[in-house]
């Protein structure tokens, strides 16, 4: 083996990247290295316990394999490497396993349990990897562990592991289709969620595995719409076209009274105009579901839904990607009212500026489109122009859609362009512009003569394929009003003595024979010559001087008979069957015998009747019954895996199935709010009422209203909002439309509300919240009347983003209902806060950081929602008669000190846990540091340094303060992953001049945020953790907590944790997640007489579990 | 196997070179035959020009969807309805990519980085269907290669793999890496714009417009918020934006905000309204003739500034392709040098600087093919040229903020004026 170790060496000091083939290695020993001894060598690589060869050894492999060489022979020593530590060579070995594992289904078995390992991970990332690859894996006996780790990682905290579920779908499915029915379960599960990472995924999955489900999409229709601005690109385009789709099968057609002018436009107006239409629309409803019969004459509507979808798609025909923008194209093309079509024409008109693969699918769109809505295109029409440079396709395909657009108008210009591209080196290109001469002049009345002439003169062109083509074209023209041109027939007919090209002399035979009564002179001698040359010509030219022949002779046989029977029988002899079969045919016609009877009377008949005049077409007509921008449009034909374009409903569907039940939150505008506040009771025991049934479909909405309205009655003067209740729908898009409308102004107020509290978290500016904080508390008492209107503010914020909000939202938003209801909460929110701050602030706050890339509807994001939840339990409530849900935790932190002054030399440091997440990395605790400057000197360029850790933890540093002048004091916010360990971390704070040596050490209760489950959900998670995840302990309350409310707020104090509704008043229940690893820490107090209680904690982790009892039990008991 | 397919977007992957071998096949599913390849070689030899390929080929049992970029075909193989433009937009997007990776996106640069373009294919497509697509998303699982890493990896066994696991996919702002840090922080803005223009023989305007980009590079600490502003948003006509530009935004107030990516990108692309009048910089006076008899012809161009706005005309080139019949080219140019490629018959007469006191002028005599007949139609001229510092259509960047972080960035705005596809007819 001493040669393959040189080897070694040799390789491992040259080693690049794209390993060169091994026979190219001077050291391999050039052609004497069989394949076989090669790949000795690269097992031997992989078996060494050197990471650096292992991973040499892959590289060479995994360049086999991109050249596609068969690398299949190493699979067993390759997949030994599958647990291999290191990062890189695991990649690669994923890469190879993928590619072979069909191949060896038995050796591939090896790797799955390091696999199923890995979905348990706490890591989100190497949870998601792991079902990647095991997804991939296209081993059949593997189907049921596939289906149970994509079942689990449909529901993992993670959305980022949802979404690779969602991309496993597809994989599973093709791999065994039998699996179809829990597969959409699947799907409809993830149909739900409500994040746009997974939004686009799961579209896709739905796309590939079952199409047809279009019933899945009602409830999720709406939030669908409302996402999609945020969703990646990708994902964008597969959710328009099922959304294109789905729109078909559900809404009327919104150009069905199109001969009705008004319709359109005004229809809409009306109805998005004001509230007032409100009712309008509701009769147009019954006016819809009685006279079906009626509907084709009654004014048009359209529903909210549909114009929902149009008004969110339109946005992204300013994307940068061509897919997207074709996407939104063609929705619009087949779902909007003919008057809105237009806007595409600019964005599809930019897309002829990409690369020329991407000019080639739109202008074949453009040219299908041009058809229908020729208007649209026509003030573009000099971005239709062809270059020299143009690739020919791109050229005939332009020339295409400039021929689509030609009208009177125009015409001259395009003519004029025309000429110049007849001048062209190409000529393929010269030939399609001569035929789109020809459409023109077909279609264009007015200049039919000015293009004969025009192809008349190009007869004369040096260039035999340019005639010929002329020719072709001319014989089409002609056919239209031959007698008016039998001088062009004159001079044409001169022209078969030059013109070679076949089918030129075809089709001028065939004019002649034609029209030979307005040639009468010129025919015979024609004959003549071609009955000269016949036996020469090709099989077309043959056939069409038999026909002018036969023409001839029943027109003019005294002068032709002759020459017919000399032609005829050189056909008889001909080589050609068809030439032979048609001179006896044709013989038998027109040459009267004694045998032939009947027929032979009605030859005139046969050969001179009028023809019609061809139709010069677009091959682009009609190509719209495909939907626009998919493969099958494009090649004219259905590819497989089309989905057809259905025709609209003839009456439209129920609107209602796209109901949601929609947490009363969203439903309440502005102007409700007052009403609202008064009627917090019934809210509540309408949202425990909730926590239950999210799914029963047709129930929902009704069940919903019931709820509702039974509010409404309960409370006087809240008329209105029982008749909202009962229009749920309605209202829900009725404030959709208003927030279109006021957009701007709202979406700015949303701006304002979220960011602030984004900045809070994302470092710096936790200082200038200080002290807005403390405006703010003297403001509050004075007018309480700006304060509710800020709250209006806020909840108005919170509905628009309703749709995208998940559901720990919609927990934060009762809460926040809650705090609106009260009258004068005594802490005040810190929102609010930041938002009176910033009014008076500078600019800088404005603009400050934000989540989504559009302000428009925010996407869901843990961030954003748990940073709601936080600042809402930033909110203590001492008012008893509030609801249980409410979370209380004293809204005073509670403060650690770091640095005593004495110690730091004058500088005094405080931490405490903000409870704020950290947006920079969720998975790490944010820490809010407070530096005190008590000297009277400056200090400068305060930092952090030296930071020692136990091995996983990580921080991020607080940025530098560069200057704390002397007794000012500034915060600051760090943010430390503690691995869901109490461990401390370690670090030297530092000045411009001392160093000192601090440590931060988290109590267990802040190594969790808060989640928000319902009651169910929590019962069904506590029902997983049973056992040895569970510790229960019985207490003796406090005196002073034995009431529900200390409690909450006595277990919030003590751990970040968010209180989950209950039935019962005797227990409580709150539940969190540990900040790294996501797991689920599920707590329950349940009181019971003369104080006692019994304590339960849930939680994966053991060691959080049983640390968490402790500090619980502490604080309930003192 | 199971003859059954559900639709993947993307089934397989080859890159081809221009003269047919296939450096590079990667399958998402189950692995599919070159044979189906020959569907395309056969369209690749009918074709003239490369680009004349179509982009879509129909094979009994697949679709053929492919690119030419860089010399290379990137042709992806479909097996099911997919929209053409899903594809082809991101081939783009994966010779993007290498071009990002590697500096530019060639045969050889992909050959001797296979593997990490393997791992980069592997990370930007999950079954065929994509999955990370951004640079910077890209970057922090499979680092580029630079020369001192390749050194320090040959020597340390080292790998392009980021040891760290990314975090951009899982934020809200995809397109952007957490923990950013630079000690000059700077934000470039480049204001492109080309003129795209076809003028008729006597000069005269038949079309032009203008068509600008903004390429960023923008350098920046942590998590900066931006927003870009221009004096006079009002001349751009259509635009389209990276996905970190907020749309709503600029609807309402024609701003740009947005939390850039880290490093080069692309902010946005603008369409100034045809409407508008465009100035043509410079005016063309040509003479381009073949005589009936003799087999020759006369070529005589000059060039002169038109519409400068004050500034110097830089980079001027003039390409012509002659006629086939063009067999050689005797001229004398009054600037600049001329080369004449007798096997392409394409004439670049590279000019440089424009004086506007001495004018640039090529003319002498072209000699054609003895017997054929005079080419029918003149070659048009195409234009190559670039003024600095001027942004043609008046655009002007008004201000650029940045909120979200404290320290003071280094900015800069800089215009450039080039000829897009700018050709006069003769």
């Amino acid at each position: 083996m001493s040669s393959s170790s040189a080897f070694n060496d040799d390789k491992g000091g040259s080693s690049s990247v794209g390993e060169p083939e091994y026979g190219h290695d001077p050291a391999s020993g050039g052609i004497f290295s069989s394949d076989y001894k090669r790949h000795d060598d690269l097992k031997e690589m992989l078996d060494s316990n050197k990471d650096s060869s292992k991973l040499e050894a892959m590289k060479r492999i995994v360049a086999m394999i991109a050249r596609g060489k068969n690398a299949s022979d190493l699979f067993p020593a390759v997949v030994k490497n599958v647990a291999c530590k290191n990062i890189e060579v695991k990649k690669l070995v994923y890469v190879y396993l993928v590619r072979y594992a069909e191949e060896q289904q038995d050796l591939a078995l090896l790797s799955i349990s390091t696999f199923q390992r890995g979905l348990k991970d706490p890591n989100q990332l190497i949870r998601a990897s792991a079902l990647r690859v095991l997804s991939s894996i296209r081993v059949t006996i593997i189907v049921p562990i596939m289906m149970l780790a994509i079942k689990e990682a449909a529901s993992d905290m993670s959305p980022y592991v949802r979404k690779t579920a969602a991309h496993a779908i597809p994989k599973l499915y093709s791999l065994d289709p039998e699996q179809k029915d829990q597969l959409i379960e699947v799907i409809e599960k993830l149909l739900a969620d409500k994040t746009t990472l997974v939004a686009g995924s799961v579209v896709m999955a739905f796309e590939e595995v079952c199409p047809e489900r279009i019933d899945l999409i009602h409830k999720n229709y709406r939030k669908l719409c409302n996402l999609l601005i945020d969703v990646e690109e990708w994902g964008q385009v597969v959710i328009i076209n099922m959304l294109t789709r789905y729109a078909r099968t559900q809404f009327l057609n919104p150009n069905i009274n199109e001969s009705l002018l008004e319709e359109g436009g005004g229809g809409e107006k009306t109805f998005y105009g004001s509230e007032e239409d409100e009712d309008d629309e509701e009769e147009e409803k019954e006016k819809k579901s009685e006279a079906a019969a009626l509907a084709k004459r009654k004014p048009y509507v359209m529903d909210p839904d549909h114009r929902l979808l149009l008004r969110n798609t339109k946005p992204l025909l300013q994307s940068r990607n061509a897919a997207v923008v074709m996407a939104v194209a063609q929705l619009y093309f087949h779902l909007a009212p003919k008057a809105e079509v237009g806007v595409i024409a600019k964005a599809l008109v930019r897309l002829l500026r990409s690369h020329s693969e991407v000019q080639y699918v739109v202008l074949q769109n453009v040219a299908t489109m041009t058809i229908k809505r020729r208007g649209m295109f026509e003030p573009y029409l000099k971005s239709f122009y062809i270059r020299s440079t143009d690739p020919t396709q791109i050229k005939v395909l332009k020339l295409e859609v400039l021929t689509n657009l030609a009208n009177e108008t125009n015409i001259s210009t395009i003519l004029r362009e025309f000429q110049t591209y007849i001048k062209s080196m190409d000529k393929d290109f010269v030939a399609a512009t001569i035929q789109a001469i020809g459409r023109c002049a077909t279609n264009i009345g007015e200049v039919r003569d000015t293009c004969l002439n025009g192809l008349v003169q190009l007869l004369s062109n040096r260039d035999e394929l340019v005639v010929a083509e002329s020719v072709v074209v001319i014989k089409k023209l002609l056919q239209m009003q031959p007698e008016k041109h039998s001088d062009i027939i004159k001079h044409m007919a001169k022209l078969t003595d030059n013109i070679q090209v076949p089918m030129a002399r075809a089709s001028i035979l065939w004019l002649i024979g034609e029209y030979c009564e307005h040639v009468p002179k010129i025919a015979p001698d024609v004959l003549r010559k071609m009955a000269k040359s016949f036996t020469n010509e090709e099989d077309i030219v043959k056939l069409q001087i038999i026909n002018l022949a036969a023409k001839l002779y029943l027109t003019n046989s005294k002068q032709t008979k002759l020459l017919t029977q000399y032609v005829l029988n050189l056909a008889k002899y001909d080589q050609n069957y068809d030439i032979r079969d048609r001179a006896r045919f044709i013989r038998q016609l027109i040459v009267p015998t004694e045998k032939c009877g009947a027929l032979s009377k009605y030859a005139k008949k046969l050969f001179l009747a009028l023809k019609p005049a061809p139709v010069l077409e677009s091959p682009f007509k009609d190509r719209d019954h495909f939907q626009l921008g998919s493969l099958s449009h494009l090649l004219n034909a259905k590819a497989g895996g089309y989905q057809e374009l259905p025709d609209w409903p003839e009456a439209a569907p129920d609107p209602s199935v796209r109901n949601v039940e929609v947490p009363e939150w969203t439903k309440c505008s502005s102007r409700e709010k007052r009403k609202e506040k008064k009627v917090e009771k019934p809210f509540y025991s309408d949202s425990e009422g909730e926590s239950g049934p999210t799914e029963s479909a047709d129930s929902e909405s009704d069940s919903a209203s019931g709820s509702e309205s039974g509010s409404g009655s309960e409370e006087s003067g809240s008329g209105s909002e029982s008749e909202e209740s009962e229009e749920g729908s309605e209202s829900e898009e009725e404030e959709e439309e208003e927030e279109g409308e006021e957009k701007d102004q709202k979406k700015k107020k949303n701006k304002e509300i979220k960011k602030p509290v984004q900045e809070s978290e994302s470092e710096n500016s936790s200082e200038e919240e200080e002290r807005k904080n403390e405006r703010k508390r003297r403001q509050r008492k004075n007018d309480s009347e700006s304060e509710s209107e800020e709250e209006e503010d806020e909840s108005e914020s919170e509905s628009s983003q309703s749709e995208s909000e998940d559901s720990d939202s919609e927990a934060e938003v009762k809460k926040k209902k809650v705090k609106t209801a009260q009258t004068k909460p005594p802490p005040k929110p810190a929102k609010t806060d930041n938002k009176k701050g910033k009014k008076e602030m500078s600019l800088l706050d404005l603009d400050d950081f934000e989540p989504a890339p559009s302000p428009q509807v925010t996407p869901v994001n843990n961030f954003l929602s748990n940073s709601l939840v936080t600042d809402l339990e930033g909110l203590s409530l001492s008012d008893n008669v509030l609801s249980p849900a409410t979370i209380s935790p004293s809204s005073a932190t509670k403060s650690y000190e770091l640095l005593h002054r004495i110690t730091g030399e004058g500088l005094s440091v405080e931490y405490c846990f903000s409870r704020q997440p950290f947006s920079p990395d969720a998975n790490m605790v944010a820490v809010q540091i407070e530096f005190t400057n008590n000297t009277t000197n400056d200090t400068k360029n305060l930092h952090m340094e030296d930071v020692k850790l136990q091995s996983g933890m990580r921080v991020k540093e607080f940025p530098e303060i560069e200057l704390l002048p002397a007794g000012e004091t500034t915060t600051a916010v760090m943010g430390i992953d503690f691995c869901d360990s109490t461990q401390a971390a370690n670090f030297q704070l530092c000045t411009h001049s001392r160093k000192f040596f601090v440590s931060i050490q988290p109590p267990v209760g802040e190594l969790m945020r808060p989640v928000f489950l319902t009651e169910n959900e929590f019962k069904k998670e506590q029902g997983q953790l049973m056992g040895m995840n569970e510790i229960t302990e019985k207490l003796m309350l406090d005196v002073k907590c034995r009431n529900e409310h200390a409690i909450v707020q006595r277990v919030i104090t003590a751990a970040n944790l968010s209180r989950v509704p209950c039935g019962s008043d005797k227990e409580c229940r709150f539940s969190g997640r540990t900040v790294t690893s996501s797991s689920l820490v599920l707590v329950t107090v349940a009181s019971k007489e003369e104080g006692t209680a019994q304590l339960m904690v849930n939680c994966e982790k053991m060691v959080i579990g049983t640390m968490l009892v402790k500090d619980i039990l502490l604080a309930l008991t003192q | 196997m199971l003859g059954f397919f559900v639709g993947e977007m993307i089934h397989s992957l080859f890159l081809i070179n221009l003269s047919g071998d296939i450096f590079l096949e990667k399958h998402w599913k189950s692995v599919v035959g070159r044979s189906v390849l020959d569907y395309f070689f056969e369209a690749k030899e009918k074709a003239v020009n490369p680009e004349d390929v179509a982009p879509v080929l129909q094979t009994p049992h697949h679709y053929l969807i492919s690119i030419y970029r860089g010399k290379i075909f990137f042709l992806a193989v479909i097996q099911t309805e997919v929209p053409p433009l899903f594809v082809i937009e991101f081939l783009h997007r994966v010779a993007d990519t290498f071009q990002d990776y590697f500096g530019e996106c060639s045969e050889n640069v992909i050959k001797d980085n296979l593997v990490i373009v393997y791992e980069l294919l592997e990370e930007m497509l999950d079954n065929g269907f994509p999955l990370a697509t951004e640079s910077n998303v890209l970057k922090e699982m499979i680092r580029p290669p630079t020369i001192l890493r390749s050194v320090v990896n040959t020597l340390t066994g080292g790998t392009n793999v980021g040891d760290m696991l990314p975090t951009g996919q899982l934020s809200n702002i995809p397109w952007r890496r957490a923990g950013v840090k630079y000690t000059n922080n700077e934000a470039y803005f480049d204001v492109i714009e080309e003129i795209d223009a076809i003028l008729d023989k006597s000069g005269t305007t038949v079309f032009a417009e203008i068509q600008g980009v903004i390429e960023a590079c923008v350098k920046l600490t942590g998590m900066p918020d931006l927003t870009l502003s221009f004096m006079n948003p009002r001349l751009l006509d259509d635009v389209s934006f990276h996905p970190c530009v907020r749309f709503k935004r600029w609807e309402s107030e024609r701003v740009l905000s947005f939390i850039p990516p880290d490093g080069n990108f692309t902010l946005m692309t603008y369409h100034v309204s045809s409407q508008n009048l465009v100035a043509i910089p410079i005016y063309v006076k040509q003479n381009i003739s073949f005589f009936e008899t003799g087999s020759c012809g006369r070529l005589d161009i000059t060039i002169g500034p038109k519409q400068t706005m004050g500034k110097t005309v830089e980079g001027l080139m003039v390409t012509v392709p002659m006629p086939k019949a063009v067999l050689s080219v005797n001229l004398t140019a009054s600037q600049g040098n001329f080369t004449y490629d007798l096997a392409t018959k394409v004439l670049v007469w590279d000019i440089g600087k424009l004086n506007p006191q001495k004018l640039p002028n090529l003319k002498g005599s072209l000699s054609v093919q003895a017997g054929a007949p005079k080419p029918e139609e003149n070659p048009a001229l195409n234009i190559n040229l670039k003024i600095q510092q001027v942004a043609i259509s008046g655009l002007k960047v008004n201000r650029l903020d940045m909120y979200g972080e404290k320290y003071k960035p280094f900015k800069g705005v800089k215009y450039v004026t080039k000829a897009g596809k700018f050709q006069v007819r003769t």
